[in-house]
């Protein structure tokens, strides 16, 4: 990217959060407060969750089947099937109906599938009036706007802006102000409209292969309406909507109000049998009372393929179509929780899945815009109903996506510096920061030049153009001495035959290069508690190309990693990490890119720091020599994103409970550095926006005056940044040499 | 009362929802006390119980935009969400259900479930022949004008009449 592309793409990025964030904040926060209540209240969440994902792997595994054996019920039942294999046949197909049934006017409710149609367009060129009838849709017709997000279309617009839309168009007799007023002229206007109308068009939730079922889930009832007042039925569905049977809708209906808007369960869960017995409602007939009418009623059911068959045979993008379309993983990401759909989706999908939504219906590129928004926290994952690892989805269309740009010209400026295994023409700065590790190692043996260098006006503002690292961001500082060279000039200080367990801590590359510091502590806290510490030349975890899409350089750095410890793993030694994100690696990725056997020796031989702690205080172990609260401040205290992810934080706060400190823990979801993610000309505004909503909580009157403690180098940073107040880890906390920090 | 009825009227007070319960004999007062002016319905199928004469049974378009109330039947109370199962019917139950202000649902206790699941393992067989229902859980809603509002294109009000039959009415 230019530097000229990332000023325009921080200016856009920047709008957004002053047009459309604020209301997109409040309303993505509340759907995602509303979710961690709503499954809490779920005995058997985790196994609802599984079973609904076991349903959709084995559907999309018989798809072709189904598809089959759903078109012989739905004509069986009266209705037909039409199986389209792009939009434009879809939409030729309704056209079609549309011509047949002599329509003027259609009413649709809500379907993300017919926006990745555009039948809209399609219809409207024919002369066809089409009318959205859920209100958020219809808001977004009147006011010729695009759905920032999969389930609330509207999010981004506020009550003001909406009374303003309506006054404007409509010129009502009475000021429209209040949400009750302005949903009930909606309500008027779109009822008028519904009656008389030709052709109802609703999209589908599931489809269920046995009954020819469509289920619409839906709190309004427009869709009900939609379905049963005119004559005519068109429903839309990617052929991913299919499940075998009615029974297994169960784990669904009980998840997706819960994982989307936080409500136990939508108003209506329509299950439809088209075509359906319900008489029609003529406005031409009015006296005409239902039971005596004899309809025809007409149904047609368009299965959409437009890619999907393609996803089905791509063993990455395959658990794209497991999606429910629930919308959690937008509501629980930091970055879409900023900025919603508008600046984080593509042509048609928003949020975390849309990159695989978006490369598989409408190709790659149109995945390339949006896709470097997710920082691969992994807050999404445990969101998701159906288990899918949306972060890897991104990170495998960023490394597509990075492997078509090639235009090769600074490969021989570059290779030096940057001994990775990606093709020439990648992006200068996902290059620079995906050898974070080369950069650091160059850096600690320069210092303290490099500081100095990196320090320096001129230099900052080359970096600033040429690899696009915002001037704003202050640099890490690289330790002359690294905290291998320290630790190997200082030996063990416990002996073998005295070590109740052996253990190695992993120099990860921030904490060897930079935060030596809290690599010190470590080793201190674990002898305190007759652990002997080995730390042995391992490599980067491969984190930092993993997070540029940089597949095969962090394949290869795995490999290396797994081989260097292989060893201690054999001789029954823990591996025990500090930096979340790489312990993340081990515990997580490494499935990815490791052999199987490998990759769950080391995962199950490898420990957070602070878990490491708990689990030696719970076997006994003395606490005596460590720092306890004593009269020291309370603690500030926010986790990793990823630590989070997989559960590990409750350790931290169960250690630092045990030595008496009283903590407040943060509960936004990430403090929004992502690693590189902050440093980035293009995402400067966006990372800061995020990190002040955990800046926010810690300005609190309850937190203010707390020390703040982080676990992830990320996370210090920004709250470094943001506060103005240092950030330590926690194991510098428990730490026997501990000071506070002076107020 | 049973146990699942309990829990359904827990959930329902949870979702502000009203629930009668009434026995046959009291069915037709328990009704005027909730319906409003004018009122339409559809045939109850139960047997201890069938709408009262004030009730327009004979619903058309006209009288669907008339009408304050709405009644209908519902084949299940769902206890854990406080859901009623409405089935569409060739008489318009599911217009009826929709268009007025008000929906009153008429649910037996027997056909009382404990759950989600039970309820759909029940709808399999219906829906495998041709039938549509609806789940609903509490009135029509919207968030989309920037606070929550009941009513969206659907009704308003719902309350739920739980109706005693057998053993526990001779009580
Ligand atoms: S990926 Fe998962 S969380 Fe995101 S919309 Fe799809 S089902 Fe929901």
């Amino acid at each position: 990217m230019s530097s000229v592309d990332r000023a325009a793409k921080a200016d856009r990025i920047r709008h957004l959060l002053e047009t459309e964030g604020d209301a997109v904040e409040a309303n993505t926060l509340g759907f995602n407060r509303g979710r961690y209540e709503s499954v809490a209240d779920l005995e058997d969440y985790e196994t609802l969750k599984e079973e609904a994902r076991t349903i959709k792997e084995n559907a999309i595994e018989r798809l072709p089947e189904l598809v089959d054996e759903l078109t012989a019920t739905v004509e069986e039942n009266g209705g037909s099937v039409y199986l389209a294999d792009d939009a434009a046949d879809a939409n030729r197909y309704i056209r079609d109906v549309a011509n047949e049934a002599e329509a003027d006017r259609v009413v649709k409710s809500k379907s993300m599938t017919s926006e990745e149609l555009e039948v809209n367009d399609a219809l409207e060129r024919e002369g066809v009036d089409v009318v959205e009838t859920d209100l958020g849709e219809w808001v977004l017709q009147v006011a010729d706007d695009a759905p920032s997000h999969i389930v609330a279309p509207a999010i981004h617009k506020s009550r003001e802006e909406i009374a303003r839309l309506f006054t404007d168009q409509f010129e009502p007799d009475v000021p429209l102000e209040t949400a009750e007023e302005l949903t009930m002229f909606a309500r008027e206007r779109l009822g008028d409209l519904i009656e008389g109308a030709d052709i109802g068009m609703t999209g589908a939730n599931f489809i269920t292969a046995d009954s020819g079922s469509i289920v619409l889930v839906t709190s309004e009832g427009n869709a009900r309406k939609t379905a049963v007042v005119p004559d005519t039925h068109v429903a839309v569905a990617g052929i991913e909507k299919i499940v075998p049977s009615v029974e297994d809708l169960a784990p669904f209906v009980e998840l997706i109000g819960r994982s989307g808007t936080g409500q136990d369960i939508t108003s209506y869960v329509s299950l439809l049998t088209p075509p359906v017995e319900s008489p029609v409602v003529d406005v031409e007939e009015p006296d005409v009372a239902f039971a005596d009418r004899d309809d025809r009623r007409d149904f047609h059911l368009v299965l959409i393929d437009n890619g999907r068959t393609a996803m089905r045979e791509d063993d990455q993008l395959r658990e794209t179509l497991y999606c429910i379309r629930c919308s959690a993983c937008a509501n629980s990401c930091a970055n879409f929780q900023s900025v919603g759909g508008h600046a984080f989706g593509g042509e048609t999908y928003t949020g975390g899945i849309a990159t695989g939504w978006e490369a598989g219906v409408h190709g790659t590129d149109s995945a390339a815009d949006f896709n470097d928004l997710c920082t691969g926290c992994t807050r999404c994952v445990n969101a998701c109903p159906v288990g899918i690892d949306i972060p890897w989805i991104n990170t495998v269309v960023r490394d597509r996506l990075n492997r078509e740009g090639d235009d090769g010209r600074f490969e021989f400026v570059y290779d030096e510096l940057v001994p990775d295994e990606e093709p020439g023409g990648l992006d200068l700065q996902k290059r620079l920061f995906g050898n974070y590790g080369t950069l650091a190692r160059v850096g600690s043996a320069t210092a303290p030049v490099s500081n100095w260098l990196a320090g320096l006006a001129p230099v900052r503002a080359l970096m600033e153009r040429v690899v696009g690292i915002d001037e704003r961001r202050e640099l890490p500082t690289f330790q002359r001495e690294t905290l291998r060279e320290w630790y190997d000039a200082r030996g063990p200080r416990i002996d073998t035959a005295d070590a109740d367990r052996e253990v190695v801590l992993y120099p990860d590359t921030y904490t060897n290069y930079v935060d030596t510091d809290r690599g010190k502590a470590a080793v201190r806290v674990l002898e305190t508690l007759g652990v002997r510490v080995r730390v042995p030349a391992v490599g980067e975890s491969g984190r930092a190309p993993f997070s540029q899409g940089m597949v095969a350089t962090a394949n290869r750095q795995a490999s290396r990693v797994y081989a260097a410890l292989a060893e201690d793993v054999d001789a029954g030694r823990d591996v025990v990490v500090i930096e979340p994100s790489d312990l993340a690696m081990f515990r997580r990725e490494y499935e990815k890119l490791l052999p199987e056997r490998s990759f769950e020796r080391l995962r199950d031989n490898s420990y957070d720091i602070c878990e490491y702690v708990y689990g030696v205080l719970e076997n006994g172990g003395d606490p005596g020599g460590l720092r306890t609260a004593g009269d020291g401040p309370g603690i500030a205290y926010h986790a990793h994103c990823q630590q989070r992810t997989l559960g590990l934080d409750r350790y931290t706060t169960a250690v630092l409970d045990y030595l008496g400190y009283d903590v407040v823990e943060s509960d936004v979801e990430c403090c929004g550095m992502a690693g590189s993610f902050g440093y980035k000309r293009e995402y400067y505004e966006l990372s800061t926006d995020v990190g002040d909503r955990l800046a926010d909580q810690f300005a609190e009157p309850d937190a203010r005056d707390r020390l703040v403690v982080a676990s992830g180098t990320s996370c210090e940073e920004q709250l470094g940044d943001l506060l103005d107040r240092d950030a330590v880890h926690p194991i510098e906390v428990i730490d026997p040499r501990f000071r506070w920090p002076d107020p | 009362m049973g146990v699942h009825a309990e829990r359904f009227d827990a959930t329902l007070a949870d979702l502000d929802v009203p629930v009668t319960h009434t026995d046959p004999t009291g069915f037709n007062r328990t009704l005027e006390t909730i319906a409003r002016d004018p009122a339409i319905g559809t045939a109850l199928p139960f047997e201890s119980v069938s709408l009262p004469d004030w009730v327009d049974d004979e619903a058309t378009p006209a009288t669907l935009q008339s009408a304050s109330t709405g009644i209908t039947a519902a084949s299940i109370g769902i206890a854990d969400y406080g859901s009623v199962v409405l089935p569409a019917t060739p008489s318009g139950a599911e217009q009826v259900s929709l268009f007025s202000d008000l929906h009153v649902a008429v649910v037996r206790a027997d056909d009382i479930v404990p759950d989600m699941r039970t309820a759909i393992d029940r709808l399999g067989p219906r829906l495998r022949d041709g039938g549509s229902v609806i789940v609903a859980t509490g009135p029509s809603a919207t968030a989309d004008m920037g606070a929550l509002v009941r009513g969206a294109h659907g009704p308003r009000d719902v309350h739920v009449v739980v109706v005693e039959t057998g053993d526990e009415a001779d009580e």
